[in-house]
């Protein structure tokens, strides 16, 4: 490793601003690409399997319903 | 199928220009318009003629740009509203060829024109006179491109409702090369060396998009028809 | 190795190749994305000439090789969708647009960032520097005229057509800027000094590239199965399959 404190990686020797605020903003949209799709795609298939509970359910107790008229 | 071809274009390029002198406003106007922009620039920038000389080429060429961008606007419009383009993508003749045929007569009009207008304007602006021919033959040059990229870019957005400022937004990086290639051959002339070469680039990209915007044209017309 | 690409354009078949791909994709490029940041950031030493911002490199460097090879492959889509009429090519070209822009953005900013140490400016109208503000500006006109229309199936061959006249353009843009800027150069400033790069530089310059195309591909991916979600939400296929 090149530098010798925790600060000196901080302060870049005088680039720290630069080269953190680059890394930081690139980090940002990284995490913002891979994230808002991948928290979409959760929350849609959450939704989805819900929806087919509540069918599979609905079907049940309509099929019972059926049942028990006949 | 050659003569039907051949009459076939000259019925369009008549339909066209004639349409075209029928409303002269529509070829006046972005002569007007290049007038005022251009009026801008010693207001704006300062009277000095020595610097509006300097930056004389890039301001005479930019708003070409912009004139040309305006202008494109309002190609395919007409026909496309009245039904007229449905014809002629169902025609037997080639719509990359009708569409062609249009962006000519409509080049005619209004780049060449302002190629012609152009010494009174680079006078206003102090340019060098010994530049003044090559800056008309690079706006020659320069528009046809212009009109080419235009084209394609009304090609997909004449269907679109706001089509206008899209249309700008897809040309604009486009010309950048036109834009880059027009104001060198100028610069040079107006400096004393020798033009010819950007001259040249510009032939190349008016001959290449000659041959390859048609492709695009047609595709983007019928896409739109779809749309 | 056309049968993978027609099996490709089938909506099931590529929601699983999707999710088996990210499954895999997501740990690895985070690990090659971490790793190559400490490389870079602390282990390999300072530029002679630029001291430390020269570290902006693992970053500004990716990105605008992935921005600018994302461009041939939303071109390549759009092929594929134009001329074979591949569906899933339009879910991808919708996919790669924006991830394209955004890696523009990321390669401009941090080029910028770069340049304040380096030249003393924010803004160098350097050839390569402009060229890829173009590049943004040619993944900003896909991205409008997709949103412009409002029947899909014809935004997605405009944005096709669109695509691939930029492609033509890109090299002729370049070569165009490349030549203006050569005419106006005021002193010799060179963009990457050294003609060879040190090897203690280069291997974390080139995980970070690779880091960055996985990067791309995991995005593009990710966004392709939300789409692909929202859209067959009530097809029996994606049903059956989530249960």
């Amino acid at each position: 490793m090149y530098f010798q404190t925790w600060a000196a990686v901080w302060q870049m020797d005088g680039h720290g601003p630069y080269v953190w605020g680059a890394y930081s903003l690139t980090l940002l949209v990284i995490i913002a690409l891979v994230a808002i799709p991948l928290v979409r795609a959760r929350n849609l298939t959450q939704e989805i399997r819900n929806d087919e509970r509540r069918r599979a359910v609905a079907a049940e107790a309509s099929g019972e319903n059926h049942a028990s008229k006949t | 199928m050659l003569p039907e071809l051949g009459t076939f274009l000259r019925f369009q390029a008549q339909r066209h220009l004639q349409a075209a002198l029928r409303r002269p406003s529509d070829i006046v106007g972005p002569l007007i318009f290049f007038l005022m922009v251009i009026t801008l620039f010693p207001i704006g920038l300062g009277p000095d003629p020595k610097i509006l000389a300097s930056l004389a080429p890039g301001i005479l060429w930019v708003v070409a740009l912009l004139s040309s961008l305006v202008v494109s606007g309002r190609l395919f419009q007409s026909d496309y509203e009245d039904g007229t383009l449905e014809q002629l993508a169902l025609s037997p003749h080639p719509l990359a060829i009708s569409a062609m045929v249009e962006v000519f007569c409509h080049w005619l009009l209004s780049g060449v024109l302002l190629a012609l207008a152009s010494p009174v304007f680079a006078a206003l602006l102090n340019m060098p006179s010994q530049a003044i021919p090559v800056l008309m033959g690079s706006l020659v040059l320069g528009t046809l491109c212009l009109s080419l990229i235009g084209a394609v870019a009304a090609s997909l957005t004449v269907a679109l409702r706001r089509g206008g400022v899209l249309l700008s937004l897809l040309s604009i990086p486009l010309t950048v090369p036109v834009l880059i290639f027009g104001t060198a051959a100028v610069r040079e002339a107006a400096l004393g060396y020798d033009p010819y070469s950007w001259l040249a680039l510009l032939g190349a990209l008016a001959a290449a998009g000659c041959v390859l915007a048609p492709l695009a044209i047609a595709a983007g017309l019928r896409i739109s028809l779809e749309a | 190795m056309w049968s993978i690409v027609h099996k490709m354009g089938s909506p099931p078949w590529f929601y699983r190749f999707a999710n088996g791909a990210i499954a895999w994709l997501l740990p690895i490029v985070l690990l090659a994305l971490i790793v190559g940041c400490i490389w870079g950031l602390l282990i390999a030493p300072p530029d002679y000439r630029q001291g430390n911002s020269y570290r902006i490199i693992f970053i500004h460097v990716p990105a605008a090789v992935v921005a600018l090879a994302g461009y041939y492959v939303m071109a390549t889509a759009g092929l594929m969708s134009l001329v074979w009429k591949i569906k899933m090519a339009d879910t991808a070209m919708r996919a790669l647009a924006p991830v394209g822009a955004a890696l523009t953005f990321v390669a401009l900013v941090t080029g910028s960032i770069w340049g304040k140490p380096t030249w003393g400016a924010w803004w160098v109208w350097d050839a390569r520097i402009t060229s890829m503000l173009i590049l943004l500006f040619l993944y900003l006109g896909v991205m409008a005229l997709a949103e412009a229309f409002d029947n899909k199936v014809a935004a997605a061959k405009a944005c096709a057509v669109l695509s691939l006249v930029g492609t033509v353009n890109i090299p002729i843009i370049y070569k165009s800027v490349d030549w203006w800027y050569s005419l106006h150069q005021p002193a010799s400033i060179k963009f990457t000094g050294e003609s060879a790069i040190d090897a203690s530089m280069l291997y974390p310059l080139l995980l970070m590239i690779v880091a960055f195309y996985g990067l791309f591909a995991l995005t593009v991916l990710l966004r392709m199965r939300a789409e692909l979600l929202i859209t067959y939400r009530q097809s029996a296929w994606l049903r059956s399959e989530l249960s």
